[in-house]
């Protein structure tokens, strides 16, 4: 008795039923050839009037998810399809979001830098600029005296409310500090200003009161949850061992953090304080609020109005004059201090945080 | 024989330097409740008048606050709520890329780029929407409404400059997607890796185990993620400001050039130049708004905090 046995060539059973391990690539770019093709015959027959790059990158991209889907479905089934598709969609969400971001570094560079590298802009005001010329110095100025002060008051409040939370706080007023700290960082930006306005309006009974300080007590209201929360995680993260080792040896408590907690933990407050100055250095709504516009430069704090960097930006563009070119460039220009501000302080704090964060382990 | 000892509690000598310190902390972290308490307060003393507010105070067809501050709430989560569509299908691909499918080498770079995103200014981000992408999506415009003018959302006449509520929604969701995208991030790459490795052993791919593992795990984060994001953007005020041209009306047409305005954007345009009871005017709508925000942001702290709670249990 025999069984007929029907001779197969021998595949390999691992491979099989597998898209070649380059191909999401090569599918990627027939597809972005074939958009380009479909573009570039509606460009000859003029259809269209030029070569439309992002409709190629978008409408290949579309053909790219169709295919992969379909010639997946074939040869490795439904399963995989679908998590090829997805993988698609989830790549292609990630580099969507880099868009926005790439598009306006490049449109803030180039609509700023011509009148950014114009020497007035950064040693002159704009008292009796019409037109062309004029500079930003007094926003600077007032930015760095309102953000300046801003820090120092809202530094040693979250600061100390942080050490509250990690080494004293336990009970239920803790937990309200904590939760509320983390409502607080939602609070809406205009409405920190328009409590800083209310707040002094009433005080000095002045319904149209604007002036510097105000400006500092809205930003600082956005900034101490943020220093209060990174504070937080830093001081956390020192060892309990270094605290009991203070302990045993008969340091108070409150030297025990001033000597030991607070040294240890002092490169990520820090960056902690950096990021939050960085946060709120770009606020534009509670200065217009409170600290208002003006052309002039204003040292003072406490009296008249003062102008700041973000608020600058916003006054150029909406009230231009009639050279408009003229007030859209110092915009841009304005605009692109800003972000240049923001990306410094955002680096160094990373940097310092990289370079001076206590080793752990051994 | 058995001899009793008083049960003696050691107890550190007060020093005063502990004292004044630990009253300083107490005293500090006490202030952040005052100051919110404080916030409420002073905006609502300022408020009042404006409730009682008689209607030649109001411009146009309005008589009384209510009418007033309505088409404000209207536009105010119109947008957020358009953006927010827009924002959080994404934010959760890209949470998903950088805490799944990227190499674990680049992941972190690659937060830091979203990161980045979250730190251009507001006003940069008005400015862009203006001379960029409102004349960018303009034809697109114009085309959804020849091929989908019939549905309601998208008749036409399409805005000469393209400065349409649906413009401020996508600028609005792009200023959101850092946010929602951190804390999706966080969530998922808290999930149990033995749910994860259980998933793959069991022949799961990659998405499978995505679908089956990540995403349970993570719906109560993304939920609240995106209560977060939705009280960035009711609260967004400049970009608002700058882009839309504004006619406080309530409009549901995505396309034309009469939009909706927010309470945020009403403040910041009309408050340089209000006056008398115009001033408290604003202060009530800002008061609307910051209770609005106040109550999405608890909601959204309530459901982390809750998830925390057992999320150390694996």
């Amino acid at each position: 008795m025999s069984t007929d046995t029907i001779i197969r060539p021998i595949t390999n059973s691992l491979t099989a039923g597998k898209l070649p391990k380059r191909s999401p690539l090569w599918i990627l770019l027939a597809s972005w050839v074939v958009a380009g093709a479909v573009f570039l015959v509606l460009q000859v027959t003029e259809v269209a009037d030029g070569f439309n790059v992002i409709g190629t990158i978008v409408f290949g991209t579309v053909i790219y998810l169709i295919a992969i889907y379909l010639l997946s479905r074939m040869v490795e089934g439904a399963r995989q399809a679908k998590d090829r598709l997805m993988t698609a969609l989830v790549a292609s969400a990630f580099i969507i979001s880099l868009v926005p971001l790439g598009s306006i570094i490049i449109t803030t560079v180039t609509n700023g830098l011509p009148a950014f590298l114009t020497p007035s802009f950064f040693n002159s005001s704009m008292r009796n600029v019409v037109g062309e010329g004029g500079g930003v110095l007094h926003a600077i100025t007032g930015t760095l005296l309102v953000t300046g002060m801003a820090t120092l008051i809202s530094v040693p409040i979250g600061l100390l409310s942080a050490i509250y939370l990690t080494e004293y706080g336990t009970g239920r007023l803790a937990r309200a500090i904590t939760f509320f700290v983390d409502v607080m960082t939602g609070i809406p930006s205009i409405v920190a200003g328009l409590f800083a306005f209310a707040l002094f309006a009433l005080l000095f009974n002045d319904p149209g009161i604007r002036f510097g300080f105000g400006g500092s007590i809205a930003l600082a209201v956005l900034m101490i949850p943020v220093v209060v929360r990174s504070s937080e995680e830093m001081l956390k993260l020192v060892p309990n061992e270094l605290r009991e080792a203070a302990y045993a040896l008969g340091v108070p408590k409150w030297l025990t953090i001033m000597k030991v907690v607070l040294p240890t933990s002092v490169a990520g407050i820090v960056t902690g304080v950096m990021l939050s100055i960085a946060r709120v250095i770009g606020e534009t709504a509670p200065l217009l609020i409170i600290a208002g516009f003006t052309a002039s430069m204003n040292y003072d704090l406490f009296s008249e109005r003062m102008m700041t960097l973000p608020v600058f930006v916003y006054n150029q563009y909406v009230s231009q004059g009639v050279d408009s070119q003229a007030y859209v460039d110092r915009a841009w220009a304005g605009a692109l201090t800003l972000i240049l501000i923001v990306m410094v302080l955002n680096l160094a704090a990373r940097l310092i945080a990289r370079i001076f964060s206590p080793k752990f382990g051994r | 024989m058995t001899t009793t000892v008083a049960a003696t509690t050691i107890k550190a000598r007060q020093r005063p330097g502990d004292r004044v310190f630990s009253t300083a902390t107490v005293v500090s972290g006490s202030l952040i409740l005052a100051v919110l308490a404080a916030v409420a307060l002073f905006l609502l003393v300022e408020s009042l008048p404006a409730f009682v507010a008689e209607a030649d105070a109001f411009s146009g067809e309005t008589n009384n606050f209510m009418e007033y501050v309505g088409p404000l709430v209207f536009g105010t989560v119109w947008a957020a709520i358009l953006a927010l569509l827009m924002a959080v299908p994404v934010a959760i691909g890209i949470a998903l890329f950088i805490s799944h499918f990227a190499p674990r080498k680049l992941a972190q770079g690659l937060g830091y780029l979203i990161d980045l995103l979250a730190a251009v200014p507001s006003v940069v981000f008005g400015l862009w929407g203006i001379t960029v992408l409102a004349p960018l999506v303009r034809p697109f415009y114009v085309t959804l409404t020849e091929w989908f003018g019939w549905f309601p959302l998208f008749e036409g006449p399409v805005s000469g400059t393209g400065r349409t509520i649906l413009t401020v929604a996508v600028v609005l969701a792009v200023m959101i997607l850092p946010i929602i995208t951190a804390i999706c991030r966080e969530i998922f790459l808290q999930t149990p890796l033995l749910h994860e490795e259980a998933a793959l052993a069991l022949g799961a791919t990659r998405w499978e185990m995505i679908s089956m593992a990540v995403l349970p795990f993570g719906r109560p984060g993304i939920i609240s993620a995106s209560m977060l994001g939705l009280g960035r953007a009711l609260g967004e005020t400049m970009a608002v400001a700058m882009v839309l041209s504004p006619s406080a009306e309530v409009i549901f047409q995505l396309l034309t050039a009469e939009n909706p305005t927010t309470i945020a954007a009403n403040i910041a345009l009309n408050f340089p130049e209000a006056h008398g009871v115009g001033v408290n005017i604003l202060l009530a709508t800002g008061l609307i708004l910051f209770l609005v925000t106040l109550v999405v942001n608890m909601i959204a702290r309530v459901i982390i905090n809750s998830r925390k709670a057992f999320s150390g249990a694996n």
